[in-house]
Order: C-alpha cells, then sequence, then structure tokens
C-alpha cells in the first residue's frame, strides 16, 4: 500500500548526505515523516533486504540502500533469495524474480560455447 | 556545426564496481572499446558531450517523473553511489549551461522536456565517463529518458527524442558528440541479476546497426519485460541515439556478455560520415 513512501525515504537516502546524517542519528524522527506500515518499518530498521525485495522495492533503490548498510553485493543477491523463500513472491512493481542458473553456471557455459567456436 | 559523433555503450555498475570479478580476458577487451570510444570522440574535437542515459533515482522520481529531461548547468556532481560500491571517485564534471539552454530551446521545439540546473549523476553517466572522458575535461549535458518507473514514454517518443536532439544540435555552431548508455537486456539487482539473453540483444542491436526504425520501435514493454527484463526498458536511450543518426547505420565494436557486469556489454557507434 505504501510502497511509494517506502521509496521515497530509500531515495532521500541515496541521493541526500543530510538525510542520512538524520538516519543515523535521529531515525525515529526521520521514519515518522513517512507513512510507513508496521511491517514495511521493520524492513527498513532491521533491515530485511529480503522482505523490502518482495515488497516490491524497485532494485535500483534497493542495491543502494543495501549498499549504504555495507551489505556487499553477493550477501545482497542471497538476502533477496531468502527473503523471497520467507515470504512469498514479490508483491508490486517490475522487479520480480525470473529464474537464472547462476553467475558461475553461467560463466562456465559461456567458456564452453567460446571454446566450441 | 551539427553532430560530429554518436555512439551508445553500456552503463552497468559492476563494469567499474566488480571488475576484478570478470574473466580478465573479457574485462580488459571491454575497457579497452571504451577507451577507444573516448579516443574517437575527443578526435571528433566536440564542445560538449550530450549523455543519454537512463538514470535510477538519482535525481528523479515518482513524485514528479518527468519523461525526458536535460541537464542545463555549468558543473555537476557525480556519482551520487557509494564510492566503495560503484569504485568511481566523487567529482565535479564541467557542463555548459548556455550550450545546454540552446539545445534544450531546440530539442522543446518537438518534445516537452524538461530541464534540470540541478543533476546528479549516477552509474549511468559516471561509468561511461570514467572510460570515455577520464580526466572530465570535456562538457557534459546530461539527458535522460525515464526507463525506471512506469508509465514509461512509449519508444515512438523516445525515437522522437532523439530526433529532437539531432535538430537541436545541426541548429548551433557548436560541435556536439553524443552517447546513449544502457543495457539492453538485463534483470539488475534482483536475485537474477547477471541473467542475459545475448540472442535478443544481438537481434536488438542488428537493428540499431540498420537504423530501421520500424524494427526498433516494434517491441512492445510486454515483450521487453519477458524477453530483455525490466532491464530492457533502457533500449530507449539506443533508440533516441538511432534516431538522432539520421538514417546513417551502425557499427557494434564490442558486444560480448559478461554475467558479473549484468549485461551484454556494448561499445557501437553510428557511422555519420562526418
Amino acid at each position: 500500500m505504501s510502497l511509494y513512501q517506502v521509496q521515497k525515504l530509500i531515495y532521500q537516502l541515496n541521493r541526500d548526505p543530510r538525510t542520512r546524517e538524520r538516519y543515523a542519528g535521529e531515525r525515529e524522527s526521520v521514519l515518522a515523516e513517512y507513512e510507513l506500515t508496521s511491517e514495511e518499518r521493520r524492513a527498513l530498521t532491521e533491515p530485511d533486504i529480503g522482505l523490502l525485495y518482495v515488497l516490491g522495492v524497485n532494485g535500483q533503490l534497493l542495491m543502494h540502500f543495501a549498499a549504504l548498510h555495507k551489505i556487499e553485493w553477493n550477501a545482497y543477491l542471497e538476502s533477496m533469495r531468502e527473503g523471497l523463500k520467507k515470504h512469498g513472491p514479490v508483491r508490486e512493481g517490475v522487479y520480480a524474480t525470473t529464474g537464472y542458473e547462476g553467475i558461475e553456471a553461467h560463466d562456465a557455459r559461456l567458456k564452453r560455447e567460446r571454446e566450441k567456436r | 556545426m551539427s553532430l560530429v559523433y554518436c555512439g551508445a555503450c553500456s552503463h552497468a555498475p559492476g563494469i567499474t564496481g566488480r571488475a576484478e570479478r570478470a574473466d580478465t580476458q573479457a574485462r580488459q577487451a571491454l575497457h579497452g572499446a571504451l577507451y577507444r570510444m573516448g579516443d574517437e570522440i575527443r578526435a571528433m574535437r566536440p564542445d560538449v558531450l550530450v549523455v543519454v542515459a537512463a538514470e535510477h533515482f538519482a535525481n528523479f522520481f515518482m513524485n514528479n517523473m518527468p519523461a525526458f529531461a536535460m541537464g542545463m548547468a555549468d558543473s555537476y556532481e557525480g556519482p551520487i553511489e557509494d564510492e566503495a560500491f560503484l569504485k568511481i571517485k566523487r567529482t565535479r564534471v564541467p557542463g555548459n549551461k548556455a550550450l545546454s539552454k540552446k539545445l534544450i530551446e531546440g530539442v522543446m521545439q518537438t518534445v516537452d522536456v524538461a530541464y534540470a540546473e540541478e543533476w546528479k549523476f549516477d552509474h549511468g553517466i559516471s561509468v561511461p565517463l570514467h572510460f570515455l572522458t577520464p580526466d572530465y575535461d570535456l562538457p557534459v549535458v546530461p539527458a535522460n529518458i525515464n526507463c525506471q518507473g512506469p508509465p514509461l514514454a512509449p519508444l515512438k517518443r523516445a525515437w522522437a527524442f532523439g530526433e529532437a536532439l539531432r535538430a537541436a544540435a545541426d541548429a548551433v555552431p557548436e560541435r556536439i558528440a553524443l552517447v546513449a548508455t544502457g543495457g539492453i537486456s538485463h534483470w539488475p539487482a534482483t536475485p537474477d541479476s547477471g541473467k542475459i539473453n545475448e540472442a535478443w540483444d544481438r537481434e536488438f542491436l542488428a537493428r540499431w546497426a540498420a537504423n530501421d526504425r520500424d524494427a526498433l520501435l516494434s517491441y512492445t514493454d510486454a515483450e521487453t519485460y519477458r524477453d530483455g527484463g525490466q532491464g530492457g526498458f533502457e533500449m530507449r536511450t539506443f533508440i533516441a541515439a538511432a534516431a538522432a543518426a539520421k538514417g546513417a547505420k551502425g557499427r557494434i565494436d564490442f558486444c560480448e556478455p559478461i554475467p558479473i557486469f549484468a549485461v551484454s556489454c556494448t561499445v557501437a557507434r553510428m557511422e555519420l560520415g562526418v
């Protein structure tokens, strides 16, 4: 319902150093400026990247929110996979998962194809 | 003068941020192709580089989302991303406000473009510039096509935007270079990051190189989402570049899928015959 509000907060955090400072020092007052459900608030504050993904947060916002929390790339991808297992499929937006063999298997396949050429 | 260069390249954040995790040969080949693109641009002695990008919520959000926007400032800051994430140092990039204004006035004759006197670059512009103008010595005019927050402008409007950019460039005495940036198929920042529909990408690039307007505009967003993922919506920037080339044909200098970079990494240009 308030995915827009969740995304707006993340957008501000990603682009505005002052919002980041306030979020670090006075998180509650920053959160109070957005209309969030308790589930959204929990997902943001833990942070539960998997749940944010399932709620439908655009990946272009979410990956930077993860970087802000010093979550490394592979851990970021894994959190989303865990989120899908725990909370079910993506509920909104255009960043749903579609299935993928994974980078290692993909790299190996490309290498085989190159060798055949 | 006119448009003196028109090209397109990838802008995926992994190209710099996860560079060391790619196959060395593939990475070097891509980086080499991007540096050569920079050399080719400089050889045309442009006064500005118009970068038509698909940004990712650095400046524009669903509270007030322009379909098309252009920067109008004497300098810009970027990248907004965490420097450790993108591995590009934050810097100021020169712009050219007066020339931006002339180009925007030209574009506005046919496309209702938004303008912005503040603009923070994200990887959509900062990754290409890192290779194309590593010394940040060429003024940039940023342009954006909304490819992130649907509803998105129809492809025919992206084409019209490219045509409008060309007409605007043709109407000023300065020398204008244009580079479109974006991915073709990709599922970025999702658990499927790395998935690439190579055949679909090559087909799109064949249509781009042939500058086949009808074929380029025949994709529906539903098809693109199915075959090219949400990242595929960025085809709009490539389409704008094709339109700006005004019938010229293209040359694909580099196109290889690099999964850790999440796209078919591409470097291409239109043969303008300038």
